[in-house]
C-alpha cells in the first residue's frame, strides 16, 4: 500500500546510489534570473549542455520592475545590478536554447503562476526550480520541490536530482470554512499549529473534504506554503477539478490528453497506505488568520490578543520578545490596534485570478483609508493581468485608490523597487514575514487577499464580514 | 580545515546566536542575491544584524555603520569557524547564497538542534558542515558560552565534538560528510550512471509521451 508521494517517487526512480541516495528523473525544470546565473556559468566551465532542452522553461520574475508599461525591455531596468541579472538570463537562454517568457512577453510572470497556467505543469510530473515555493506545483499532483543553485546546475546537466526519500505526512482538512475564510487562512492556521519546522523531513499530502471542494488556485496557495511549515514537498492528489483545470490550459492534442488522463487517475494514495504522521483539522472552526511576528508560525486569529512575554512558555519567551520588538508592538494588545502603512496584494501565494476577484469584492465601491500611503496589486502573470482587466477588476482597484501593476514577485521580497521603508507596516498576501523581507526594517503581516483588501479600506485589520 | 593524524578537524572559537528559526533572509538579505557570482558574500552575512544601516551589493564593510554589539563584530568571534544556534536554522528560501555567505565569512560548521531541509542539503555542496545535536546538548553549549569564550574541536571522521576533554558525538550520513572531506563533484558522480538515465528516459518517452511535448 503506497502513498501518492511513494508512487511518484517510484515512478521517477532511476537508480539507487552506493551512498544510499537515489537519482530521480526530473520532468520539468523552471528557471528564473536569481538562482540560475551561477548554474549556467558552472555548465559552461565544464563544457556541458542541458541534458534535455525542452524540460526547461525560464522567466524573469524576482527582479523585474512592476511599472513597466508597454514596450519595456531588459535594458530599461533602472537598477543596474538587477538589470545585469535579467540580461544574463536572456543571454543564457539564448546561448543554450532554453525557452524563455522574457520581460517583453505577455505570458511572463511569477514562475509558479505561469507554469500551471501555460500547461507546462502536469499531474504526475517531477518538478524542480531554484526557488523554495516550487512546492506550489504539488497542487496538481506533482512531486515538486525547491532546490539550490548547485542542484540547478546538476539538473540542467543530468536531468536528475540526487535525493533521499522524505517521510510521509497527511494533513486532512475537513468541514466547511466560515465566510471570508480562504485557503490562505487555512494554511496559516496549520503553520501556527505545527510550527515552521513541523513538516521538516516530510512530504505533506493535503486531503479531506475541504480540499476536495477547493479550486486548483486555492490548492496552490496551500501547497505553496508547505515550505513555510518546513516541508519542501506539498501535494494533493489530482481529481476531476485538477483535470478540468489542466484541460483548460493544455496545449496537448485530445488523443494525448486522454491517454494522460487515464494515467493520472492512478495518482492517489492507496486506501490502506500508512503515513508516518497524520493530522486532522476541522476548518469550520478557523477564523481569518493574521501573523503578528517575524515567522509565519507567529500567527493568531485576527481578533485574538497578540502573544506577550508574560503568557509565553520559557522556551519561546526570547523569540516573542525579539519579534514584538522588531514589529514595533508596544502596548497594543490586538492586531486591530496596529495602524498600517502599506498593502501588497500579490506573490506566488496569492496573485492568481481567484485571489484578485476575492480582494476586488471587498474593495468594490470603497476608498482606501487615509493612513494607507500605498496599496498595490501585482497580478501573478501577464495572463492573470489580462483576465483581470477583461473582468474590470483593475478598475475596481484603481477606483478605490490602489495602484495596478505589471507582473512579478514584487514586494514579496523587495528585490525590485517595490519595498517597505524602515518601520512601515504592511498588510501582505505573501508568504514570509521575516525581518527585512519586504525592505530594511519593514514590518510584514501575512494574511489573505480578503483581509489585505479589508485592511486597505479600513486602515487596520478587522472583521471583513 | 586542518588535517591531523586522526583525520579532518575544524576547531576554534564558537560564535553563538541564541534564537530559533534563523531564516535565510537573515543569513543573507535579498539585495545581495542580485550578484551573478558564487563568491564574495562575506561582508553581507547577517547583514541586518551586523550593521546599523541598509546595505547595497558592492558596498563594502568599511563603508557601513557597524553594530559593535553583534557577536560576529566582536573579537575573537569575528574569526569564528563554528556557529552555534537553536531550532530550524536556515529555514525559508532555497538560496544557496546563504551557505556561500557563511562559507565566505569563514564558517565551516553550524551546530543547531534542527535545520531547514534545503539549507541542510545545500551546505554539503559547499564544504559547510551542519551538525544536529539534541536540545539538551545545545543548551549545555549555550550555558558554556556564558562563562567564557567557548572553543570546540570537531573531528569530521570520528563525528565527535571535543570540549574540555568531554566528547559529544553527532550523526551525519557518510555520503554527505564524504562530500566535505573529499570535495566530490555531484555531476561527475551522476554521470557514472549516464546509461541508466538514458534508458530510463527512453522508457518514459514511450510510456508518458505527453511530458515530452
Amino acid at each position: 500500500m503506497k502513498t501518492l508521494y511513494d508512487k511518484l517517487w517510484e515512478e521517477h526512480h532511476v537508480t539507487q546510489l552506493d551512498s544510499g541516495e537515489s537519482l530521480l528523473y526530473i520532468d520539468r525544470h523552471y528557471l528564473h534570473e536569481v538562482t540560475s546565473p551561477q548554474a549556467f556559468e558552472g555548465l559552461s566551465k565544464k563544457n556541458l549542455k542541458p541534458w534535455r532542452l525542452d524540460a526547461n522553461i525560464a522567466t524573469p520574475d524576482h527582479n523585474v520592475p512592476t511599472t513597466r508599461g508597454n514596450n519595456f525591455t531588459s535594458d530599461l531596468i533602472n537598477d543596474e545590478i538587477s538589470k545585469i541579472q535579467v540580461v544574463e538570463l536572456d543571454k543564457n537562454c539564448n546561448k543554450f536554447g532554453i525557452k524563455q517568457f522574457d520581460i517583453q512577453s505577455n505570458k511572463q510572470g511569477i514562475v509558479h503562476v505561469i507554469g500551471p497556467e501555460l500547461g507546462y505543469t502536469l499531474p504526475g510530473m517531477t518538478i524542480v526550480c531554484g526557488d523554495s515555493h516550487t512546492s506550489t506545483h504539488g497542487a496538481l499532483g506533482c512531486l515538486a520541490m525547491g532546490i539550490g543553485t548547485s542542484e540547478v546546475e546538476h539538473v540542467l546537466a543530468t536531468q536528475c536530482l540526487k535525493v533521499s526519500k522524505l517521510k510521509n505526512m497527511n494533513v486532512r482538512f475537513e468541514g466547511v470554512p466560515q465566510v471570508n475564510v480562504s485557503s490562505k487562512d487555512i494554511v496559516l492556521y496549520l503553520i501556527g499549529k505545527i510550527g515552521t519546522a513541523g513538516g521538516t523531513g516530510y512530504a505533506i499530502e493535503f486531503s479531506g473534504s475541504y480540499i476536495d471542494k477547493l479550486s486548483v488556485e486555492g490548492r496552490m496557495t496551500i501547497c505553496n506554503m508547505a515550505i513555510e511549515a518546513g516541508a519542501k514537498v506539498g501535494l494533493i492528489a489530482p481529481d476531476e477539478t485538477t483535470i478540468d483545470y489542466v484541460k483548460k490550459n493544455s496545449f496537448l492534442d485530445d488523443e494525448l490528453f486522454n491517454q494522460a488522463k487515464q494515467c493520472w487517475k492512478s495518482l492517489r494514495t492507496d486506501d490502506k497506505a500508512v503515513f508516518d504522521n497524520e493530522i486532522e483539522i476541522d476548518v469550520s472552526k478557523i477564523k481569518p488568520q493574521v501573523t503578528w511576528g517575524t515567522s509565519p508560525e507567529m500567527v493568531v486569529n485576527f481578533d485574538d490578543p497578540i502573544p506577550t512575554i508574560i503568557d509565553s512558555n520559557e522556551e519561546s519567551k526570547k523569540n516573542v520578545e525579539l519579534a514584538r520588538s522588531y514589529m514595533g508592538i508596544q502596548n497594543e494588545s490586538k492586531l486591530s490596534d496596529l495602524v498600517f502603512d502599506k498593502v501588497f496584494i500579490g506573490s506566488c501565494t496569492n496573485s492568481r485570478i481567484e485571489d484578485l476577484r476575492q480582494a476586488a469584492e471587498i474593495v468594490k465601491g470603497k476608498t482606501i483609508a487615509e493612513n494607507i500611503s500605498e496599496a498595490i496589486v501585482v497580478p501573478g502573470s501577464g495572463l492573470v493581468k489580462e483576465q483581470a482587466e477583461n473582468e474590470g477588476l483593475d478598475k475596481v482597484f484603481t477606483d478605490a485608490g490602489f495602484i495596478w501593476r505589471d507582473p512579478g514577485c514584487s514586494m514579496c521580497l523587495g528585490m525590485n523597487p517595490d519595498q517597505l521603508k524602515p518601520h512601515e507596516r504592511c498588510a501582505s498576501t505573501s508568504n514570509r514575514n521575516f525581518e527585512g523581507r519586504q525592505g530594511y526594517l519593514g514590518r510584514t503581516h501575512l494574511m489573505s487577499p480578503i483581509m489585505a483588501a479589508f485592511t486597505a479600506i479600513n486602515g487596520t485589520v478587522g472583521d471583513p464580514s | 580545515m586542518k588535517s591531523n593524524s586522526e583525520g579532518l578537524i575544524i576547531d576554534g572559537v564558537v560564535a553563538h546566536i541564541d534564537r530559533d528559526n534563523i531564516d535565510t533572509d537573515q543569513i543573507i538579505p535579498t539585495e545581495y542575491l542580485k550578484s551573478i557570482k558564487k563568491f564574495g558574500f562575506e561582508d553581507y552575512l547577517f547583514d541586518g544584524w551586523r550593521y546599523k544601516d541598509d546595505g547595497k551589493l558592492g558596498v563594502t564593510k568599511e563603508e557601513r555603520i557597524i553594530d559593535k554589539s553583534f557577536i560576529l563584530n566582536k573579537e575573537p568571534y569575528n574569526e569564528s569557524k563554528i556557529l552555534l544556534s537553536r531550532d530550524n536554522f536556515g529555514c525559508g528560501s532555497s538560496r544557496e547564497h546563504a551557505v556561500w555567505a557563511l562559507r565566505d565569512f569563514g564558517i565551516k560548521a553550524v551546530i543547531a538542534s534542527s535545520f531547514g531541509d534545503i539549507f541542510y542539503n545545500n551546505s554539503f555542496k559547499n564544504g559547510l558542515l551542519p551538525i544536529i545535536l539534541d536540545k539538551n546538548e545545545i543548551e549545555f553549549l549555550f550555558s558554556e558560552t556564558k562563562q567564557n569564550v567557548l572553543e570546540l574541536s570537531i573531528d569530521l571522521e570520528k563525528k565527535e565534538i571535543i570540549y574540555n576533554q568531554k566528547c559529544i558525538t553527532f550523526e551525519v550520513e557518510k555520503h554527505l560528510i564524504d562530500r566535505i572531506i573529499f570535495g566530490l563533484d555531484d555531476i561527475d558522480i551522476t554521470f557514472k550512471d549516464k546509461d541508466k538515465i538514458i534508458d530510463f528516459e527512453k522508457n518514459r518517452i514511450s510510456t508518458r509521451p505527453w511530458i515530452f511535448k
